[in-house]
Parts: C-alpha cells; sequence; structure tokens
C-alpha cells in the first residue's frame, strides 16, 4: 500500500516560505494515503494562481488548466472514468471569483469529486490585489482606500447551493485538515472544503495568528451535529465562518453519475466505442 | 408535369407551421422525391411570422428554389412577406378564417379555403393543418394511400378515431379545393419520383449522428441556437450506449468539462454557435497547449454579438482560425453537405485524437437547421482511428514522469490516460518540459513550439476541396464553404449551360489550408469570384494569405440573414465576368 511518501515528487514547490499551501499539499498527501490510493489512480486538477501549481507538486496524476476551471476539468474527467479519484484545487479567487458559476453549479451537481479550496483572501500569484474572501475595509494595491465589497461567505453559498459535503480547515492544523479531506474523498458525492491558507507576502492581516485567535473548532462545541443542515447554518453565521472541522454531511442522497439513465457501469474509458452494424441502422432508420 | 415544386407554408409561430411542413414533407419523402426544407423563424417562442419552404424534386435537391409554386397561408403577414416569390402560375391557399385579401401586384390567385372552418366541424381547429394538406395534395394529384402511412405514424398512439379524423381532415381540404379550381386540380403534379426512401435530416442530425458514430460517449454544452438539436440528439442516443450529456452553466464549462473528458480517454465533444464559441476561446487554447483531443462544432448563425440569432451567416471564420491567443496548432472543418457533415465528423475526431489538438467543425444554419434528402450513410465507411495511445508502461514501480510530451519527428507524442500505473505525468497550459513539468528555458520552448506545430504537417483530410472543374481555361472559378455548396453547382450549371466555362471549388478543409490544391485550380481560371454569407469576405482573405492571384479575386457577399438563391447568385455571378 502506497504511504505519503509515494505522492511526493522531485519538483520543488515554487511558494514562498511559510506560505499556508505548503502544509495542504501534506495534508492532501497524507489523506490520499490513508485512504488506500495509489498515486496512479489519483488525478489532482488546479487552477491557475499560486495555490494552483499544487497539481505539479504531488506525484499522481496532475493537470494545471486555466484560471477558475479546474472544477470543469475535475468533472469532465470523472464522468470519463469513474474509477479515478479526481480533486479539484485552487485559490479564492480561482474559485470564488473567476470560477464562481462553476463552484455553485458543481456543488448542485454533486458529482463525486473533492474540491480543496485554498482560500487567502487574496490574489497571490498577481501579487497581492482583493479577492471576493477580502474583508470590508481590506488594503491591498487594487483597493488601497479598503474593500468596499463585503467578503463572499464560501461556506453560507456553499449549503445554499445544496452541497452534500462542506468542511473547512486550517493549514496549520494538518491532523484535522487530513481527516477532513479524508471524509471528503470518502464521501460519495461532491466534497467543498475551504481551507485557509494563509498569504505570508500579502496578507498581513489574516494572518496565523489572527486565524489562531479567532477560530473555533466544531469538535469543541458541544452537542454540534453535522448532519443537521440548519445547525450548520446556524453554526457558520453566529461565527461569522470562522470556524473549521466538517460543517455538513449528508450521506443519503446518490451522486449524479449514480442518478444517469443509461450511463455505463464500468468507467467510460472502458467501453468498446464502436457502434454494432445493427445498432448503425437502426439509427439511420429512424431519419427514413 | 413539373419537375420541381417549391411549397411553402406560412404563419405564426407556435400555431402548428413547422407540423404542417413536417407531414407534407414525410409524404414527400416516402413517394421517393428528394427534398430541401427551409425554415424562416425568429427569436421568439409564440407569435412572429414563420414559414417553412419546401423544394421537391424527383432527382436530387442541393438548394432551395428561388420561387414559389404553391403558399399556404396561414395569415396575411404570410401572404404580404412572401408574395414577391410567386409567379403567374402560382397558386396561394389561404385560411378563409382571415379573410385573406391579395396584394394589388400579385400575380398568382388567391383561394380562400375555410381551413380552420372544416378543421373546427371535425372536432378541433388545431386540425387546419391537416386540411391545408389535403388541399395541397389535390393540388399535386397525390395519391391518398401515402398520407395514411404518415398519419397512422404519427397519430397512430392516440388511436384509431383520431387517425380517422386526420384522414378526413385531409379528404375535406381536398374537396374543397376541388370545389373551387375544378380541373385546375392536378396542375402541380410533379413528375414521378422513385419511390426509394431516403433519410430526411438536418445537418445537425448528420453532425450529431456522426459524434456518435465516431465513438464519442460524453457531451458537455450549452444550449444556443442553431447547435441546440446536436446536444439534443446526443441526450436521447447517448444513453443508449453508456454515454451521457451534461448541460453545462456555460460554454467555458462546456469545453473544459470536454477537455476534461477527453484527458480521462473519451471522446467527448461540444457544440455552440458564435456567442458560444467567443466564450471558448482560452479553452481552445488549452486544448492546443496541453495536446488535450478536443472536437467543437461551431453552426454559425448571424453576429456579431447576439447578431441575427436565427439567420444564416458565415461570420465565424476568423475567429474560428485566430481567435485564441498566442499560437496553436488547430483544425478548422467546414462540410458543405449532409454527407460531409456525417463524414467529416468522424474525420474530425480521429484527427482530434491522432494529432492530439481542437478540431472545429463548423458548419452555418442553412447546413444546421436545413433539411434535406440523403442516401443512408454507409457503415462500413465508418472508421476510429486513436493515434498513439499508451496502454501499459513496462516499469510500472519507475518514479520518473512519462513523457507525455516527448519530442518526436512528427510531433505526436505518446498519450497515456489517467489511472495507467507507471504513466504518471504533469498537464498543464504553462509552457513545459517533455513531462509536462513546467519549463521557461528558451530551448525548451522552442523545442515544444515546433513539435506543437509540426502535428499541422500531418493533417490528413480526405478531399480538402470538392472539386467540380471541367474546364482547363476556366472563365471563372467559383469558391464558396458550408451551405452555398448547393446554389454555386446550380449556377455552375446554369452558365455552362450559357457557355460561360464556370470551375468550382468548395472548400471543405479551411485550416490548414489546401494551398497546392487551390493554386492549381485559381491558375487554370482568368477570374476567381468567392461567395460567402458575410460582409467583409472572410474567406476570401484567408486564401490571399495563403496562396497569391489577388488581382483576379473577387467577392460576392451576403449578409442580410437570407441565403443564396441559385437564381439570385447566377445573376450576381454574371455581374461580376
Ligand atoms: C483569465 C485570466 N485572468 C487573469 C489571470 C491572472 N491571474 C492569475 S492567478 C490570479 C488570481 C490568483 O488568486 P487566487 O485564485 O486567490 O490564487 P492565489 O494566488 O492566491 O493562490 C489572476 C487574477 C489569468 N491567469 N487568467
Ligand atoms: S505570494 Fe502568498 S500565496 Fe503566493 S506563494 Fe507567497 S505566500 Fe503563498
Ligand atoms: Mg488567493
Amino acid at each position: 500500500m502506497a504511504t505519503f511518501k509515494d505522492f511526493r515528487n522531485s519538483v520543488k514547490p515554487n511558494w514562498c516560505p511559510g506560505c499556508g499551501d505548503f502544509s495542504v499539499q501534506a495534508a492532501i498527501q497524507r489523506a490520499a494515503a490513508n485512504v488506500g490510493y495509489e498515486p496512479s489512480e489519483l488525478a489532482i486538477i488546479s487552477g491557475i494562481g499560486c495555490s494552483g501549481r499544487i497539481s505539479g507538486y504531488i506525484n499522481s496524476y496532475g493537470f494545471h488548466g486555466i484560471h477558475g476551471r479546474a472544477l470543469p476539468i475535475a468533472q469532465g474527467l470523472k464522468m470519463a472514468n469513474k474509477d479515478l479519484k479526481v480533486i479539484a484545487s485552487g485559490g479564492d479567487g480561482d474559485g470564488f471569483a473567476i470560477g464562481m458559476g462553476h463552484t455553485i453549479h458543481a456543488i448542485r451537481r454533486n458529482i463525486d469529486i473533492t474540491y480543496v479550496v485554498m482560500d487567502n483572501q487574496i490574489y497571490g500569484l498577481t501579487k497581492g490585489q482583493t479577492s471576493p474572501r477580502s474583508a470590508a475595509g481590506f488594503i491591498t494595491k487594487s483597493t488601497p482606500g479598503g474593500a468596499i465589497e463585503p467578503s463572499l461567505k464560501p461556506l453560507e453559498v456553499a449549503l445554499t447551493a445544496g452541497a452534500t459535503f462542506v468542511a473547512q480547515g486550517f493549514s496549520t492544523d494538518i491532523k484535522e485538515l487530513t481527516a477532513m479531506i479524508e471524509a471528503g474523498l470518502n464521501h460519495k458525492g461532491f466534497s467543498f472544503i475551504n481551507v485557509f491558507s494563509p498569504c505570508v507576502t500579502y496578507n498581513k492581516v489574516n494572518t496565523y495568528d489572527w486565524f489562531k485567535e479567532n477560530l473555533t473548532k466544531l469538535a469543541d462545541i458541544e452537542g454540534y451535529d453535522s448532519s443537521n443542515r440548519e445547525m450548520a447554518m446556524q453554526t457558520v453565521m453566529r461565527h461569522e465562518g470562522l470556524v473549521t472541522g466538517v460543517i455538513y454531511q449528508d450521506t443519503e442522497t446518490t451522486s449524479y453519475q449514480d442518478k444517469i439513465k443509461g450511463y455505463s457501469e464500468l468507467p467510460l474509458t472502458d467501453i468498446d466505442i464502436s457502434l454494432s452494424e445493427d445498432q448503425f441502422d437502426q439509427l439511420i432508420k429512424e431519419f427514413m | 408535369m413539373l419537375h420541381q415544386l417549391s411549397w411553402k407554408v406560412g404563419g405564426q409561430q407556435g400555431e402548428g407551421i413547422e407540423s404542417t411542413g413536417e407531414i407534407f414533407s414525410m409524404a414527400m419523402n416516402r413517394l421517393g422525391y428528394f427534398l430541401y426544407g427551409y425554415r424562416h423563424f425568429s427569436s421568439r417562442i409564440k407569435g412572429g411570422h414563420t414559414n417553412n419552404k419546401i423544394t421537391v424534386r424527383p432527382t436530387e435537391v442541393r438548394a432551395i428554389a428561388d420561387d414559389l409554386d404553391i403558399l399556404v397561408a396561414f395569415d396575411q403577414e404570410t401572404i404580404d412577406v412572401n408574395y414577391k416569390e410567386l409567379t403567374p402560375g402560382s397558386i396561394i391557399l389561404a385560411d378563409a378564417k382571415f379573410n385573406p385579401t391579395n396584394p394589388e401586384d400579385c400575380v398568382a390567385p388567391l383561394y380562400a379555403v375555410p381551413f380552420t372552418e372544416i378543421a373546427a366541424e371535425l372536432g378541433t381547429s388545431l386540425m387546419k393543418n391537416m386540411v391545408a394538406i389535403g388541399a395541397t395534395a389535390a393540388l399535386l394529384n397525390l395519391d391518398e394511400a401515402v398520407f395514411q402511412s404518415v398519419v397512422d405514424e404519427i397519430f397512430g398512439r392516440k388511436g384509431e378515431e383520431v387517425v380517422a379524423k386526420n384522414i378526413e381532415a385531409i379528404e375535406r381540404g381536398r374537396q374543397a379545393i376541388t370545389e373551387q379550381i375544378g380541373d385546375r386540380v392536378g396542375t402541380w403534379e410533379i413528375a414521378p419520383a422513385d419511390g426509394k426512401r431516403r433519410m430526411f435530416m438536418i445537418g445537425n442530425d448528420a453532425a450529431a449522428l456522426g459524434a456518435l458514430a465516431a465513438g464519442s460517449r460524453f457531451m458537455a454544452a450549452y444550449p444556443i441556437t442553431p447547435a441546440s438539436e446536436i446536444m439534443e440528439y446526443m441526450i436521447k442516443k447517448l444513453p443508449l450506449v453508456g454515454g451521457a450529456v451534461i448541460q453545462t452553466e456555460d460554454e467555458i464549462a462546456a469545453a473544459t468539462m470536454a477537455i476534461g473528458a477527453n484527458y480521462g480517454g473519451v471522446r467527448a465533444f461540444t457544440a455552440s454557435a458564435g456567442p458560444g464559441l467567443s466564450l471558448m476561446m482560452e479553452a481552445i487554447g488549452l486544448s492546443g497547449m496541453t495536446e488535450q483531443p478536443l472536437v467543437i462544432f461551431d453552426t454559425q448563425r448571424g453576429g456579431p454579438s447576439t447578431g441575427l440569432p436565427t439567420k444564416q451567416e458565415q461570420s465565424d471564420l476568423m475567429a474560428m482560425l485566430y481567435g485564441t491567443h498566442g499560437e496553436i496548432p488547430k483544425v478548422v472543418i467546414a462540410p458543405s453537405t449532409m454527407e460531409e457533415a456525417f463524414y467529416d465528423t468522424i474525420q474530425a475526431f480521429n484527427i482530434a485524437e491522432e494529432l492530439q489538438l481542437p478540431v472545429i467543425v463548423m458548419t452555418d444554419l442553412q447546413l444546421a437547421l436545413g433539411k434535406q434528402s440523403v442516401e443512408p450513410f454507409d457503415y462500413s465507411k465508418i472508421e476510429i482511428r486513436r493515434g498513439k495511445i499508451v496502454d501499459s508502461v513496462e516499469d510500472e514501480e519507475t518514479k520518473e514522469y512519462f513523457k507525455r510530451y516527448e519530442v518526436t519527428e512528427d510531433g505526436v507524442s505518446p498519450r497515456v490516460f489517467p489511472g495507467l500505473k507507471g504513466g504518471i505525468h504533469h498537464v498543464t497550459g504553462v509552457e513545459h518540459d517533455e513531462t509536462g513539468k513546467p519549463s521557461e528555458a528558451p530551448g525548451n520552448r522552442r523545442n515544444q513550439m515546433d513539435k506543437r506545430m509540426r502535428k499541422l504537417q500531418q493533417v490528413r483530410f480526405e478531399n480538402p476541396v470538392y472539386v467540380n472543374a471541367p474546364h482547363e481555361d476556366a472563365d471563372v472559378l467559383l469558391v464558396g464553404f458550408n451551405s452555398t455548396r448547393g446554389a454555386l453547382e446550380e449556377v455552375q450549371e446554369n452558365l455552362n449551360a450559357e457557355g460561360v466555362k464556370v470551375n468550382h471549388a468548395h472548400i471543405k478543409l479551411i485550416h490548414p489550408f489546401p494551398s497546392e490544391e487551390m493554386s492549381a485550380l485559381m491558375d487554370q481560371a482568368k477570374k476567381v469570384i468567392v461567395v460567402e454569407n458575410n460582409a467583409t469576405g472572410q474567406l476570401a482573405n484567408v486564401m490571399k494569405m495563403n496562396i497569391g492571384g489577388h488581382a483576379k479575386t473577387k467577392s460576392i457577399l451576403k449578409y442580410d440573414g437570407t441565403p443564396f438563391l441559385p437564381r439570385e447568385l447566377t445573376n450576381l455571378v454574371k455581374e461580376e465576368i
């Protein structure tokens, strides 16, 4: 069986020292090993941003696509080969600005993949502009007078969009993060995991210390029940989104692929793609 | 007896105009006639003038006729908008219900027939279309038996009574017109056909069937006129072969999802029109850069922006060739007939996989939605070629990344699908080395760019140009692409009969451009006339970029949303020579 070391490759990440994304990478590698994947059966599809580079740093199949489009590529891949384990991943700009349309619809659609967002409340790669996750008043190169727009609330959005799995982690707590990614990988449907992954270079407000001070672990809330969507919504609202742990999981709803009529039991990659002469004749006759 | 009949039915959208045309066509198809149907419609669901013009011949019909022999009108607007197409030998059958009036300068007689009244007497005014069909049948002297089988097929499920009522409606229509015109019944009888049944389909059907036969098992798309029928066909048929369609949130998702599925190892595609194509541009670049096959249909319609969404145009050509940023190898194919829409689609999927690049199959609204008779496609001609797929690696435990982008002589690298042991590699839209790892080194950049571009030299496309060039020293070479083919063939026939030496070339492979074939053809002609449905002469410009002969090249352009008609085009060509 593969260990997390088997998910390492020889590429040295070009992230800044101290960047939160290192721990997210480590957590994905550990989670993949813990659930028993082989590197060759895992594909990581990532967007564009500092975070988007992650697919090149893990020893697995990897596809670094275009800005905001990791999710459709990942869903297309999973549709083609449902035996593959597919993780989509990228930044807060990638998933909540340019790619927000895909995020909402991937959540609704509920194809069995796991989506890990590295949320640093800023655009890292383009050197420090505001992101939909930046708090109102946040000063960046593009908001010198402080951000005017309120910050997007991804957990609430996911819950209202009909998510079947919502979790949030913090990149320094690798143990908790690994466990929730494992839970996401084991979830039968779309799992959405937002991870606070500080940008040490461009975000001097939402620092490691700031998160330590402000985050509440759901595990510490007595009686928290992650199968209760109403409780999930209330708790997230009460804590202004600053919670970590598995927030909500619906284990009953089946995944999109299980619901498609006529969809092959075998992965599409394994079926014979030629039509028989009989099938073809039948199709021709329908036009006559 | 006529050798061609041109029939049109018109009324308000949502009134059953389409089904009237459909039933008439089915009957004529059963009798072995060749048909070409073209719908005029607008971007609204109920209301607004719509019509369906059907050209019928006992021999192959390649274009919509200029004139009209019979106009069936369910409202006054239909008469007002279409009477100019009538000739002195034509006739208007109008529903008496709206008190039709014939415009003063109309050359054809108008007969008011109580379509709606008769239908209402029989139980429902909805059957007025059957009454109109009956009247048409009388004019054409058609045998009733043919309608029996059509009505059985359409209404059989609804029970015997419904079938009987519809047959009665047809009979009453026949009687009603016979009472009015007496002896002239049968004047529009067409020379008999061979009785052989053919397929009757729109270009979108042919393309979709091509995709299915080519082995595509996944489609992602977003609805748009005039492409949606491709998706709708796949939604009906893919479940029968284990595949699936996802209607995505937009065309960016559609194209990138198709890329993801191709990366996974399944033939996948999308279909759209101009606005969707614009949204897909970045994804097309991704397909080119990451060497993932991708087939895209662009059913052109009137642009720019929302433009003329339900009208004919051929103005996306440049966007298809140059619309994505940076430089990628890309193949652009332009079928011009039903057969080509089917067989070239299969070629498109083969080329996309063999050369690992995006292939755009462009059609236009007239081809996409025009409904034509076509001989059944040939199963034995379907061939699936998937190129350099590696399905096992010697050292499965290797830690080395697979050279997915190996620099090879033909530019095509071996391809593995995710899941294969020992095949791990990286894929990125960033410039990369042979294993897919990002690299900005100048030498590597040159090697990878050259390798990708080399693939264009490997494009093997059967018959890149349709050629009918009987003259070594032609007065004129007519050039076109997509649906203008039939009209140009008729122009050629007309002018050759008048002693003008006309050659015709219809370009099917737009990129890489078939320069050799086209130069040779141009050398044989004193003049070259490029006929296009756009305002700037896009194909003529592509020809000028690829080959010489600028001085003798002229354009005939039409961008008013209507297709070229054979006689109209013949006259336009005459003016140029
Ligand atoms: C279509 C497009 N627009 C803009 C860019 C430039 N761009 C690259 S990454 C990025 C934002 C990165 O922010 P985020 O997604 O939060 O990732 P991070 O770098 O913070 O991890 C932008 C705007 C691009 N690559 N593509
Ligand atoms: S800029 Fe910020 S997000 Fe990007 S690598 Fe550096 S610390 Fe990480
Ligand atoms: Mg960010």
